[in-house]
């Protein structure tokens, strides 16, 4: 903040918002205005005894309900966890914290992540600001939804096949998704450990970089993040793309979508071309079997992630004397777990089963790899990929809730991203009938440098990042 | 050879033991304190090991040392690369309903496999060949009231949940109980002579034992609570066993828990399929990469273990091997052992004591070594009470138990007691007088027969309580059976 207005000022106009339309968008599950103010006050007297505030001095900031913030419920939207406050801080919410952020809530989502609108949540499904009759996208929908309505300034999702683009895409901010490894997991509630990533929700591209900025870095309470030498990715926002090279791979366009969509891509990527870069189509071969390889493996994963919710320790429990234990943790389970989330728990647990496991999920390994060298051999050519965030426009809510194929259809421009291990950011490319388009732009592991850089570029030379919802306070 | 259609050719036993890493001060994924034993109940406890959502396990180095060094004692092979798996199931004492352990399909790489021991049966030298040996963590303690099956319900004690826990799995190379807990016995006195554990603590050490006879099912024998009660417990099958076919009945494939009050197995699970554990990769933990120095360095580093040992012993203190190996099969009377020695004592007088009476002693008690109060300090005392002719050895037999028990000094309960030996010549002469007019007949019979001399001896020794110095008693009884001679030929 330039310190223009107070944290408290700030904090207050943001649940000022929130009161007006939070009832129409349902961007949050939990609300905690008190804490937020408070904390703000603490920033403003930091600020007027002189000292040294944090990157993120006063910035309202709402975090998806998927990551643990200490003694604020925390549920994944689920009845499971609807009672679940966390003993401990995620290291993302501590390294906002340290920054003198402010948590201003728990946005809301599908249940434990599965979902691509927002609308699997135990609690209700979030309204997309830019027309409340279609979905928000999914699963960070809440967060996407709490940053286009004017309700927190920033917002933390969590992307597992695309769960930050397809919302940031639908509600036309900008959402990255950080290379595997580069932002701690340790308190994210897992759904598939082996390919989600916390990762940043903001109204442009600079706020993006900033607070990826704040939360990337080794942690050791998590094996699997990288240490190097953390970065100021503000730095990389350069309004200048001269000599970048582009790949286009083709198989983004051929199945599945709009060709409004596609129009919409074309156009930013000539737009990118006349702002100095160069691009080229270009195949990733293999790219038709990464929904299936990333269902399979994603459900392999939650059937084991899952299985902690049995009502022993924490969460909701079935509490009977007539059950034995194992009767219990069925019931539990049972009345606890939505239908997409028992689908996807019977579906991986098959998977998995002694038999199956060769036929399906080391198979989906085998893809994995496939797709993970293809994106290799575009990456020795090419700086940046350019692909649709997503194949369609939003779409209704309703709409595909009892298809769910048709809803896993919709994860094709991003799951290759989380299965190649690469980073990917959307920003808005334009809108039909009124409705954002977001372009997905894809980096090799480790260089969301590039990528915010190309988005940064595209961003300050078109209109796009100004157009707001129309959605009147009342 | 045995011939009976169930000797020992028959029985085939295979052991999978489970051996807490006890040296470690933290659990095998988080920092919490691993030293459980006596605490407050779900008091050493974190996200980590209760599997709050959320929270990601970091591996324990140390303790991947600790089971690389166990690895490289028991002759196994060590891949380049090992990884960890999930192992799911379902039960109250698993946090997170699945175990991170290893696994050796399905693209799993354990810690090492294809190991070997030699335990010694009957002067014997046998080879018992290890599968492998892995790490994974140890689940909550599960606490009923009375018995499994009848305790209305369950607590949960979740302060060893996430404890290393080392399992060594062996070739159904085992033909009986006793060969059983010869190698486990042998297993423990190798963890404890490098440090890692302590098979003494209660829990320490546990195991499940696969079992079959005359080539029947498999039955599998889970949560036998130490290594003392195996024996107990594979006993009981096999005769349950013998039982059953010998009535024509079939022996089911199956699992039984081992009820350590009742002293019997009891139905589990029929196993109609193997369980299905649905074992993938743990992709919360990164692959461990085990470099050749790493190794070397650990080499360099594994201190003197159970065989080796077993062959200085006999060549510096010239014992003979089976003292050597008897000695060597628990690191703390080993130790023992050699603190007597060095305190001047002859070792196979030392060897001696131990392996009858102290061993015997420690049986009728039910205690090991390191749960007594007994030192190399008060055995070497009371070795020398013996030789300075203090106390006699069935004194030193007598109080023996008392000195194990109490941890006193033997000099002290011999006082106290007033055990020592009477090796006054008056005294005995006395003494001796008054047992040979008890005893007319006896004297008859030894004035004619002197190896009757021995029953006046025990009749001295009796009335003494065993103090009467037996060198001196038969002096002064055969000068006392002379004196009479003298005197019955002299008219």
């Amino acid at each position: 903040m330039t310190g223009e207005i107070s944290a408290v000022e700030c904090v207050s106009s943001v649940f000022q918002r929130i009161r007006e339309v939070e009832d129409r968008v349902h961007a949050f599950i939990t609300l905690t205005e008190e804490l937020a103010l408070k904390k703000a006050q603490e920033v403003d007297n930091k600020v007027s005894r002189g000292e040294k505030v944090g990157k993120l001095a006063g910035i309202p900031i709402a975090i998806k309900d998927n990551i643990c913030t200490e003694g604020i419920r925390t549920t994944c939207s689920s009845k499971m966890l609807c009672n679940f406050i966390p003993p401990y801080d995620a290291t993302v919410v501590q390294r906002i914290k340290e920054e003198d952020a402010v948590i201003i809530g728990k946005t809301n989502m599908d249940e434990f992540a599965m979902g691509t609108s927002t609308e699997l949540s135990y609690f209700g499904p979030t309204h997309n600001p830019w027309e409340l009759s279609r979905v928000a996208g999914g699963s960070s929908g809440g967060s996407a939804a709490a940053v286009a309505a004017g309700e927190a300034i920033l917002a933390l999702g969590s992307d597992t096949g695309g769960s930050i683009r397809c919302p940031a895409s639908f509600c036309s901010v900008v959402g990255l998704k950080p290379t595997y490894g580069l932002v701690s997991r340790f308190g994210l509630i897992a759904y598939a450990n082996s390919l989600e990533q916390i990762g940043p929700l903001a109204r442009d591209v600079y706020d993006c970089a900033l607070l990826l900025s704040v939360i990337a870095g080794y942690d050791p309470k998590d094996s699997t993040s990288v240490n190097i030498p953390q970065k100021d990715y503000t730095r990389f926002l350069a309004n200048d793309i001269r000599g970048i090279k582009i790949g286009v791979p083709k198989e983004y366009f051929e199945v599945g979508t709009d060709p409004s969509v596609a129009k919409c891509l074309w156009n930013g990527i000539t737009k990118l071309e006349s702002l100095g870069a160069s691009y080229e189509e270009t195949s990733l071969p293999n790219l038709a079997y990464s929904l299936p390889a990333y269902y399979l493996i994603a459900m392999a994963e939650a059937s084991s992630n899952l299985a902690r919710y049995d009502g022993v320790r924490y969460g909701f429990r079935v509490d009977r004397d007539d059950l034995d234990w194992s009767e219990a943790f069925s019931e539990t389970r049972r009345i606890g777990f939505g239908t997409e989330v028992k689908r996807r728990i019977i579906l991986g647990t098959y998977a998995l089963t002694a038999g199956y496991y060769n036929r399906y999920y080391l198979k989906a390994l085998k893809i994995r790899t496939l797709i993970r060298r293809d994106f290799e051999r575009a990456f020795r050519k090419f700086d940046v990929l350019i692909a649709p965030t997503m194949p369609i426009p939003p779409f209704k809510i309703g709409e595909k809730i009892n298809d769910p194929l048709a809803m896993y259809m919709c994860d094709i421009d991003t799951v290759p991203v989380n299965l190649a291990g690469c980073c990917g950011v959307t920003v808005t490319c334009n809108f039909v009938n009124g409705l954002p388009i977001g372009m997905q732009i894809i980096g090799k592991p480790f260089d969301e440098g590039a990528i915010l850089r190309v988005a940064y570029t595209f961003e300050q030379n078109t209109p796009f990042k100004d157009v707001r919802p129309p959605l009147r306070g009342r | 050879m045995k011939t009976d259609r169930f000797g020992i050719e028959s029985v085939k036993i295979g052991l999978e033991a489970h051996c807490q890493l006890t040296s470690l001060k933290t659990k095998l994924f988080c920092s919490c304190s691993a030293d459980y034993r006596g605490k407050k109940p779900n008091t050493l406890v974190c996200p980590v090991c209760l599997g709050i959502p959320g929270s990601l396990p970091v591996l324990n180095l140390r303790a991947v040392e600790l089971a690389l060094m166990v690895a490289l004692a028991l002759n196994c092979k060590i891949p380049n690369e090992t990884f960890f798996f999930r192992k799911n199931y379902y039960y109250p004492d698993m946090s997170k309903n699945f175990q991170i352990s290893q696994y050796d399909r399905a693209g799993g790489n354990p810690l090492s496999v294809d190991g070997s021991v030699y335990i010694r049966v009957d002067h014997k030298r046998k080879k018992i060949k290890i599968r492998r040996v892995h790490l994974e963590e140890d689940p909550a303690r599960l606490v009923y009231t009375g018995t499994i099956d009848a305790s209305p319900y369950t607590l949960i004690d979740y302060n060893r949940s996430g404890v290393a826990l080392l399992e060594i799995v062996t070739d159904p190379d085992l033909s009986s109980p006793r060969e059983a807990r010869i190698f486990l016995q042998k297993l423990r006195s190798i963890l404890e002579h490098l440090g890692v554990s302590n098979g003494g603590l209660e829990g320490a050490m546990r195991c499940d034992a696969n079992i079959s006879i005359i080539g029947g099912p498999r039955v599998e024998i889970k949560n036998i609570s130490s290594f003392k009660e195996v024996e107990r417990a594979l006993n009981f099958e096999i005769a349950r066993q013998k039982d059953l076919v010998s009535k024509g009945i079939s022996v089911k494939q199956e699992t039984r828990h081992w009820d350590e009050t009742r002293r019997v197995t009891i139905s589990l699970r029929i196993k109609e399929e193997e369980q299905d554990y649905r074992y993938f990769p743990e992709l919360d933990l990164i692959p461990i990469n085990i470099t050749k120095s790493w190794l070397e360095q650990l080499k360099s580093k594994m201190p003197e273990l159970p065989d080796a040992r077993r062959i200085r012993l006999t060549k510096e203190y010239g014992l003979p091997s089976y003292d050597a190996e008897v000695l060597t099969s628990d690191k703390s009377l080993a130790d023992f052992f050699e603190s007597c020695v060095k305190l001047g004592k002859a070792p196979k007088t030392v060897s001696n004591w131990l392996m009858t009476d102290v061993l015997r002693c420690l049986h009728n008690f039910n205690l090991e070594l390191t749960e007594t109060k007994f030192t190399p300090e008060q055995l070497v005392e009371m070795i020398t009470l013996i030789e300075d002719g203090v106390i006699s050895g069935k004194i030193a037999k007598m109080i023996l138990p008392e000195m194990i028990k109490t941890g006193e000094s033997p000099r002290l309960i011999v006082k106290e007691r007033g055990l020592v030996k009477i090796s006054g010549r008056e005294e005995l002469q006395l003494l001796i007088g008054q047992v040979c007019e008890e005893n007319p007949d006896a004297v008859k019979d030894a004035l004619k027969d002197e190896k009757a001399i021995h029953f006046l001896i025990g009749k001295l020794m009796q009335k003494t309580r065993g103090r009467a110095d037996p060198k001196l008693a038969d002096e002064l009884i055969r000068a006392h059976l002379a004196l009479l001679k003298s005197r019955v030929s002299t008219p």
